[in-house]
């Protein structure tokens, strides 16, 4: 019994896959900086998410170690988050009026995107760090906690997802600004 | 020669003696000053509610005053034992009521306590001043209104991650105009309403408030009126921390906060406008214990710019989306931290949230004072844990969690086992030690040659063979504690040292190789050990195999014998 299990263990680390042993992230992701833009991450991530599914924490009992109190309270944010929706206007320059979109039913970026996109009848283009969507018609922007006005795919999707309070879809020619700092 | 010390004297020299361990050494010396401590005793500590009677407890020390009582294995708090395995307080209460015990403290911890217990207790102890609940379950708010209305003397009133059914009564109404004595009053895990305006007045009332954790349904009005009543606060837990920080009730909170220059410990935050937070950095220098360990809402960047403020903080409470990076700003800024807890955020995703073995040796290489840790995390190297072993010689309490439970070494494929051996061998003072990861039998190898003061062990899939079990069974000669889960230790381990158990206070074994025979055999020659053998799936009777392997056992060393209120599934050997 003891030998199956060792020769189980041994068996799934030498296993040839893309992530570290026990779950599915890019060798990069251990720096803690995104190597790469999360917008170009993120539709390879799909693929990836397809061939090796995160590990399930969930099937094992009493694990991760933590009291009931807190997992209960922990679930009871998580599913009153969820419950709510988190929509936000959109407005598109020269669009008669704005429309509404519920952030928590995206994902990512390119999904969020395809979504405003098919909304709007427009073509958004592709993000660069360094260039914006430079070259695009329209130019996604968001204004955030703070007031400001930035650009949509420099920040992680959830902290672009908690922190955006409305979408402004810009004319291309004045996104431009944005673009070059 | 001691013989000839009046009793006075003896029980005056006593008097210094403060751990109950102490005390109990002192009362083996011989039959005079084992009377003389039995009669002076009045903190009684009694870490298993069934290694003796409430009877025989008031009989020894018939002038406690102050009792502690654990009931649950600590692996209840993970839901491995089932909901009604025991650990009832209410016979300790009538014992007491009976007796006439002059009782002023209780504090409970993993108990099962009902309003009838509480009520009990409210009527039966007049001088009762302190109560103090830690993950008990079983009552309700109807129970806190019978102490509230009847313990006139109440200064402490502590319900720490408690299940408490909330019945909508005015528990917190219950408090009489002439209750003054109030120093600790803590609610925060109470889910209902309370009124807020009784509470404004309780607060106004008592003033020697201290310490004072409210529950989320305290919205942040309500903290700033009863910051204003009570500037000399020690210790809060705020409760809802919501609202708009352009309005004039965010600047009366900021101007009271200021006054409240006593705050040293500060948590709640359960609900959170981080926009809000900056109203607290005037009191973030002064804190030594701060707790966000519930404040999911708060982003990664703010809580970086709170932990800035708070270079004094000892003890940090945190979740894991502070990242290691975050923990780098913790080990740069706050020198005196002495304990760290990582708790996660996120139980079921891959929690790119996580932090891993960076962070953790940030801290040891930042914060020379640390001691005692609780770490959830993505993944940990044996390199990291050899450096924190090496910067940190001085952990009493270590306690490592990886999110996937066997993950080895992502860098070396290897198992943990050098990494944790690091650590036993450097850290001599270690009393406390919980294990993750992919682990073999060396890693307990290391842990019975090097934990010479280890009494707790918490193990969870980890070893290949009985040698694990042995090694620690036979090296550590201190332990206390021993609980493991899905682990291959069997019946050879279990039975090689039959006496050790009645050097320990319990063991657990659940989802390992332990047979029932194994369990009789045990129970046989042991008289004195309670094995219980804990089987929901297969019910054990007298026609179940010798051959089969028991889903949990729990075994204990009692003076008392078998429990009476075991439930159907607990078969008590």
């Amino acid at each position: 019994m003891e030998m199956e299990r060792q020769n189980d263990l041994n068996l799934k680390a030498t296993e040839l896959r893309l992530g570290l042993p026990g779950s599915d992230e890019q060798p990069e992701k251990r720096n803690n900086k995104r190597a790469s833009s999360e917008m170009d991450n993120s539709s390879d991530g799909e693929k990836g998410d397809q061939e090796c599914a995160p590990p399930t924490k969930t099937q094992v009992v009493g694990w991760p170690p933590i009291r009931s109190y807190r997992k209960n309270v922990i679930h009871a944010k998580k599913t009153e988050a969820d419950a709510a929706g988190m929509y936000v206007k959109v407005s598109m320059d020269g669009a008669p009026y704005l429309r509404k979109v519920d952030l928590k039913v995206y994902k990512s970026y390119p999904e969020l995107l395809k979504a405003l996109q098919n909304m709007f009848k427009c073509t958004i283009g592709v993000y660069s760090e360094r260039e914006g969507y430079n070259g695009s018609e329209f130019a996604p922007t968001y204004e955030d906690k703070d007031g400001d006005w930035m650009l949509v795919g420099d920040v992680p999707w959830e902290m672009f997802s908690t922190s955006c309070k409305r979408l402004r879809i810009m004319k291309g020619s004045e996104a431009k600004g944005l673009g070059c700092l | 020669m001691m013989n000839y010390f009046p009793d006075e004297v003896l029980e005056h020299v006593f008097d210094f003696l403060e751990s109950h361990r102490d005390r109990n050494a002192v009362s083996l010396v011989c039959q005079s000053w084992y009377r003389v401590e039995r009669f002076s005793r009045e903190k009684v500590f009694i870490g298993n509610c069934y290694a003796i009677s409430p009877e025989r407890v008031i009989a020894r020390f018939p002038r406690v005053r102050s009792l502690t009582l654990k009931g649950k294995p600590h692996f209840a708090d993970f839901n491995l034992v089932p909901s009604d395995w025991g650990g009832f307080v209410l016979p300790w209460i009538e014992a007491m009521a009976r007796s006439g015990v002059n009782l002023e403290e209780l504090r409970l911890k993993r108990m099962v306590v009902s309003d009838e217990s509480l009520e009990l207790l409210a009527r039966s102890f007049p001088n009762l001043r302190s109560l103090v609940l830690v993950s008990c379950e079983g009552f309700t708010t109807d129970g806190l209104a019978a102490i509230a209305s009847n313990c006139r003397f109440l200064t402490e009133l502590d319900l720490q991650e408690n299940e408490v059914e909330d019945r909508r009564g005015q528990w917190l109404s219950c408090f009489p105009d002439s209750c003054t004595s109030l120093v600790s009053l803590n609610f925060a895990c109470l889910k209902g309403e309370v009124n807020l305006a009784a509470l404004e007045r309780l607060v106004a009332r008592n003033h020697n408030l201290r310490s004072l954790r409210l529950n989320h349904a305290v919205p942040l009005d309500a903290l700033q009126k009863i910051l204003m009543q009570a500037p000399q606060l020690v210790d809060l837990g705020t409760g809802s921390y919501v609202h708009d920080p352009d309005s004039d009730t965010y600047n009366k909170l900021k101007s009271a906060v200021q006054k409240c220059t006593s705050i040293r410990s500060l948590s709640g935050f359960l609900d959170v406008a981080p926009r809000c937070l900056p109203a607290i950095y005037p009191i973030c220098l002064n804190l030594t214990s701060l707790n966000l360990s519930y404040a999911s809402l708060i982003h990664n960047s703010e809580l970086i710019k709170l932990i800035h403020h708070c270079s004094q903080l000892q003890r940090l409470w945190i979740l894991d989306c502070i990242g290691d990076k975050g923990l780098g700003v913790v080990a740069s800024t706050c020198k005196e931290l002495q304990e760290l807890r990582v708790f996660p955020s996120d139980i079921h995703g891959v929690g790119s949230a996580a932090v891993t073995e960076e962070g953790l040796v940030a801290i040891s290489a930042g914060c020379p004072k640390l001691n005692s840790i609780l770490y959830f995390c993505q993944q940990m190297t044996n390199a990291a844990l050899i450096t924190v072993a090496k910067n940190c010689p001085n952990f009493i309490r270590f306690r490592l969690c990886t999110l996937n439970p066997t993950i080895p070494d992502p860098v070396t494929m290897q198992p943990l086992d050098e990494g944790f051996g690091a650590i036993v061998q450097s850290c001599k003072g270690l009393k406390r030690l919980s294990l993750s990861g992919l682990l073999t039998d060396q890693v307990f190898l290391y842990i019975g040659m090097y934990a010479e003061q280890l009494e707790m062990l918490s193990v969870a899939f980890a070893g290949d063979s009985d040698k694990g079990m042995l090694y620690v069974l036979n090296g550590c000669k201190k332990l206390k504690k021993l609980e493991i889960r899905d682990s291959p230790f069997g019946n050879v381990a279990l039975l090689a040292d039959v006496g050790k158990y009645e050097t320990m206070r319990s063991l657990w074994m659940s989802s390992c190789e332990v047979t029932l025979g194994a369990c009789k055999t045990l129970a046989k020659k042991m008289p004195r050990l309670n094995v219980e053998v804990i089987n929901e799936n297969d019910l054990i009777d007298a026609s179940s195999d010798d051959r089969q392997k028991v889903e949990k056992m729990y075994l204990y060393r009692t003076l008392v014998g078998p429990r009476e209120d075991a439930p159907e599934f607990v078969w008590t050997l």
